[in-house]
């Protein structure tokens, strides 16, 4: 499993979908949808960390010659 | 006689005279005389005496003109600015004295709508053609752009809305500016290196292309041929926000997304922060929900099993056992009876069938069984026995031994 801190917005709610969808068909034992939830809830609290913190960054680029 | 091959073998040297003479026949080609040329102006000045003295440029090169008073005024006293497009009619000039070459013109007309339009029809014809404007050609832009290029100048105010709109949507990006010029003759170079600068890196996922709006001459740069064309074959999706609304530039169709403005392109290119809010919140609670459902679920399982159990417990067992052992017992004797006078039933069926079948019954009549005695064979007609046949004659208290006479 990759840290969690790093993982972009993009990565890390994509990751949270598809838990939600494999917990839905509701075909897997209780010891690994468990576990599974534990993942998604620490993935859902960092995206939420991400967009509460976001601030758009600006650079710019030497002028090009 | 030594002279004659030194006189064919030595170059010519001139003086300057001759040679400014020389440069002079050469500047009397028609094409210079009377010629018109269209360019951007540039250093211009308006001497005490009158004269107008400015150069005219495009991209490539320049040419230094004069245009003198009594010329200024019969052509209306139109008096260009730096940055002008214009269209001069005039003839090269040589001044000897000082060797200087100009442009010297005699009539003078800013460059109107009409003249840039038709160019920009040939070109817009000539491109169409060639199939740079094809949709099919025009990809996706990313859904999560988190790196966004812009070519723009920094100073503009276009770059200051874009901005404004990133950081109210979408500030989970980073804007990476590839700074230009965005109007002018030296634009169109300048916007292809600073595209290209951005094409060179492998970190940003969309480039958007803008400038605020101005005159069609101010947003020329962005029907030059050159930036079209780079934007074409741009290896990084590209989105244009050229001018106002109505405005409207080959950039845009060479673009793989067009947007009416500046702002509209930063908001085209973006999801909002809110709809993300929105889906992460909704995202939580379906996860919440499931989870609780699978628990719900697996305490019924549970429940049941215990239930399960409680059914299946060794002294619930037993006791079940006994009594169906007990059940059978009386069930087992009622079968047994009921069994045995089916078979007293069925043996004296048995016994009447068999006896009206009785293949001996005739023999109790008093009729005989005749038998060939070597093979046991029945004899039922004179055919079936010769004469002089080993017979057995069966009787109902036993046999005969004969023979046919």
């Amino acid at each position: 499993m990759n840290d969690l801190k790093d993982l972009s917005y993009e990565i890390a709610y994509a990751e949270l979908e598809q838990i939600v969808r494999q917990l839905e068909e509701a075909t897997l034992t209780l010891d690994i949808s468990v576990t599974l939830f534990e993942r998604g809830r620490l993935l859902a609290a960092h995206c939420q960390t991400l967009l509460d913190a976001a601030e758009l960054r600006v650079v710019q680029i030497d002028d090009p010659v | 006689m030594d002279q004659l091959p030194l006189l064919f073998n030595t170059p010519v040297t001139y003086t300057v005279t001759e040679f400014s003479r020389m440069i002079q026949s050469v500047l009397n080609d028609d094409r210079l005389i009377g010629a018109t040329v269209e360019g951007e102006v540039s250093e211009f000045k308006q001497a005490s005496s009158g004269h107008y003295y400015f150069t005219l440029k495009d991209s490539g090169a320049a040419v230094r003109c004069a245009m003198w008073r009594s010329n200024v005024q019969r052509n209306g006293g139109f008096t260009p600015r730096v940055g002008d497009h214009v269209q001069a009619r005039g003839t090269i000039e040589l001044y000897a004295p000082r060797g200087d070459i100009s442009f010297i013109i005699d009539r003078l007309k800013p460059l109107g709508v009409g003249d840039l339009f038709r160019q920009f029809e040939l070109l817009k014809a000539q491109l169409i053609e060639e199939g740079l404007f094809d949709q099919e050609n025009k990809r996706d832009l990313p859904i999560f752009p988190t790196r966004i290029g812009v070519v723009t100048s920094p100073e503009a105010a276009a770059f200051q809305d874009v901005l404004k709109v990133l950081r109210r949507r979408f500030p989970l990006a980073a804007v990476i500016l590839s700074p230009t010029l965005v109007q002018g003759d030296s634009a169109p170079p300048a916007i292809v290196r600073a595209l290209a600068a951005l094409n060179a890196r492998d970190d940003i996922q969309v480039i958007l292309i803008c400038r605020g709006g101005g005159s069609i001459e101010d947003l020329w740069a962005f029907n030059d041929e050159r930036v079209v064309r780079a934007v074409a074959a741009s290896r990084i999706p590209t989105i244009t926000g050229v001018g106002h609304e109505t405005d409207s530039t080959l950039v845009d169709f060479a673009a793989d997304m067009r947007a009416a403005t500046p702002s509209n392109a930063a908001e085209i290119l973006t999801p909002d922060i809110e709809t993300l809010q929105i889906s992460l919140a909704q995202t939580r609670r379906n996860l919440q929900g499931i989870a609780s459902g699978i628990v719900a679920s697996n305490r019924q399982l549970l429940d049941d099993s215990i239930r399960s159990l409680r059914r299946s417990s060794p002294t619930a067992v037993i006791a079940e056992q006994r009594q169906r052992v007990d059940g059978w017992g009386e069930r087992l004797e009622n079968r047994q009876e009921a069994w045995l006078a089916l078979l007293h039933e069925q043996l004296h069926s048995a016994a009447a069938v068999l006896n009206a079948h009785d293949p001996m019954a005739p023999l109790h009549k008093g009729y005989a069984l005749v038998r060939h005695r070597d093979t046991g064979k029945m004899i039922k007609t004179i055919a079936g026995a010769a004469t002089g046949d080993a017979l057995t004659i069966q009787l109902q208290d036993g046999e005969l031994n004969a023979r046919v006479e």
